[in-house]
């Protein structure tokens, strides 16, 4: 058993074995990105919404179906409600702008922080990125729903916070690390060739990152954070779960209110579709530009 | 033991940090039911999705169109809706359409939401591990097959011994980041009533008020679990990669 060991050791040293075709070496790569990420890469197709749009026209003729005699018609109903739904959607569109633009800025400063040659402030950056994308979102949106207060007092001005605020800072924890984390990863993919080359310019480290490093980053980090943003657009409905009136709650108020069995799938593959419409053009964007940039690999 | 418990009480008279859990013999029962729920959920769920994904990947490559069809749909389903929608849809969608078993009258629905949960959290994972699989297999390469045939293993002994090894070393780091997604994807259970440890300690804390201590033990569960997975997997990762693959 001891001797084999060795042997595996020692063949892993030296062996480059073609035992694998080339795509092996793809999947490895994914699972890497994956892993950097902390997501998998969302891929939407046309296809999906027509078989969401099926999925609503079945829910439509449910719902006709089952309609008493005075009831209005299903396509009416979806008409009314219409302009609430949206508006819910709308507040699920403006949580998810505001979380990822803080968590964007707070996941540059920790990133930076995790490429510090300072060894204190690197660790410290790492312990907490691993600590925020090891946490289920539901948790952290948890956390600050409970914990930051509902209302502050500045210089004796009571200001309230509402619930969605919290429900922001929530979903931009997760955001944030995993931010950290892209940002990490693009820098360590930069060869050391050019900070060394860098140096002899007599570029600064600062100006090296700002100058050299990022630009080139920025490109790399952009279609995992494009992937992030649906992502997290898809996650806003968890705020539902702690209570904040956005579409899947405004959804579920409106089917008590219609108070009529049949509407449930079509009310609900409706709420898909406004999803997808939103998610789709970012999924197929992040995806060209992937194939655009994946030229260096 | 007894003493260590009260340790907690006198620290909860000292510093006001009322860890319940510890020294309320009531709490301490709750909390431990949830962990295990949650480690319930997980285990389960992962097996059941490795045997999903591993079942998925050899219809995916069965010779009928119509198989072919059905688990790519299954694939597009479950990968590009949330996970919440889900188990929505098992728990509320299908669960109310099935029948409900009762004496006097209460009625038992005859899938639990334990099960439902742990049967959506599956299939959501499953999903992608049948994608995980299969790249995994295809990245074989044929001649390797063909040298088993030469050296007379049957197709189910090539596939068991030479295929399936090689192929789930390449699928092992896709597999893992997919599952510890679902173990941080069963916090959702807590959406339809499942007694995992998010549930349990929303109870606990509305019972004591103890919301900020109680949060922070959450946390610290969560991360202490789902740490102990990645690192376990990493370990297990390197232990058998191939040699000479991957860096």
């Amino acid at each position: 058993m001891r001797a084999r060991g060795r042997w595996h050791a020692s063949l892993a040293a030296q062996t480059d074995l073609p035992v694998l075709l080339p795509s092996a070496a793809g999947i490895a790569r994914d699972a890497r990105a994956t892993r950097t990420r902390g997501h998998f890469t969302l891929k939407l197709r046309a296809a999906h919404g027509f078989a969401l749009l099926l999925l609503l026209a079945a829910g439509c003729g449910i719902a006709e179906a089952q309609a008493g005699p005075g009831d209005p018609s299903i396509f009416a109903t979806l008409w009314k409600w219409t302009p609430l739904l949206l508006r819910g959607f709308m507040f699920n569109l403006a949580i998810s702008v505001m979380a990822m633009a803080g968590g964007t800025a707070a996941g540059m400063l920790l990133g930076f922080a995790q490429s510090s040659l300072l060894r204190p402030v690197r660790s410290g950056a790492w312990v907490v990125t691993q600590f925020f994308r090891n946490a289920p979102w539901l948790v952290l949106l948890f956390y600050c729903m409970f914990l930051l207060p509902f209302q502050v007092n500045v210089f004796g001005v009571t200001i309230q916070i509402p619930d969605w605020i919290k429900a922001t800072f929530g979903l931009a924890l997760p955001v944030m690390a995993n931010v950290s984390e892209v940002l990490r990863g693009a820098v360590q993919s930069i060869p050391t060739g050019q900070w060394e080359s860098a140096a002899s310019l007599a570029f600064t480290r600062r100006q090296t990152m700002w100058r050299i490093i990022l630009p080139q980053c920025i490109k790399r980090m952009l279609p995992p954070w494009m992937n992030l943003y649906a992502i997290l657009t898809m996650s806003t409905v968890l705020t539902s779960i702690v209570g904040v009136a956005e579409v899947m709650t405004l959804t579920g108020r409106v089917l008590s209110a219609e108070n009529r069995p049949g509407l449930l799938l079509a009310f609900y593959s409706y709420v898909l579709i406004l999803f997808f419409l939103y998610c789709f053009p970012i999924a197929r964007w992040t995806v060209r530009l992937e194939a655009r940039y994946a030229v260096d690999r | 033991m007894q003493s260590f418990w009260d340790w907690f009480r006198a620290l909860h008279d000292a510093s006001g940090i009322n860890l319940t859990i510890f020294y309320d013999a009531f709490d301490r029962h709750r909390f431990a039911s949830g962990v295990l729920m949650t480690l319930e959920l997980s285990a389960i769920s992962i097996v059941a999705s490795v045997l999903i994904g591993i079942v998925g990947a050899w219809l995916q490559g069965s010779r009928m169109r119509l198989t072919r069809q059905v688990v790519y749909w299954y694939i597009q389903f479950f990968r590009n809706t949330p996970p919440l929608v889900q188990i929505y849809f098992f728990y509320f969608g299908i669960g109310s359409l099935l029948a409900t078993t009762g004496i006097h009258g209460h009625p038992v629905p005859i899938v639990t939401n334990v099960q439902w949960a742990i049967v959506s959290l599956s299939f959501f994972a499953g999903a992608f591990n049948v994608e995980i699989f299969r790249s995994g297999i295809e990245a074989v390469p044929g001649t390797t097959i063909e040298a088993a045939e030469s050296l007379g293993f049957s197709r189910l002994r090539t596939y068991l011994l030479i295929v399936f090894p090689l192929a789930f070393r390449i699928s092992l780091p896709a597999l893992n980041n997919n599952l510890v997604n679902l173990v941080k994807t069963t916090t959702l259970a807590y959406a339809i009533a499942v007694p995992e440890m998010l549930y349990v300690s929303s109870q606990i804390w509305s019972d004591n008020l103890n919301v900020p201590v109680m949060m922070n033990v959450l946390l610290v569960a969560y991360f202490v679990m789902v740490g102990a997975l990645v690192w376990a997997m990493h370990r297990w990762e390197r232990a058998i990669r191939v040699p000479g693959f991957g860096t």
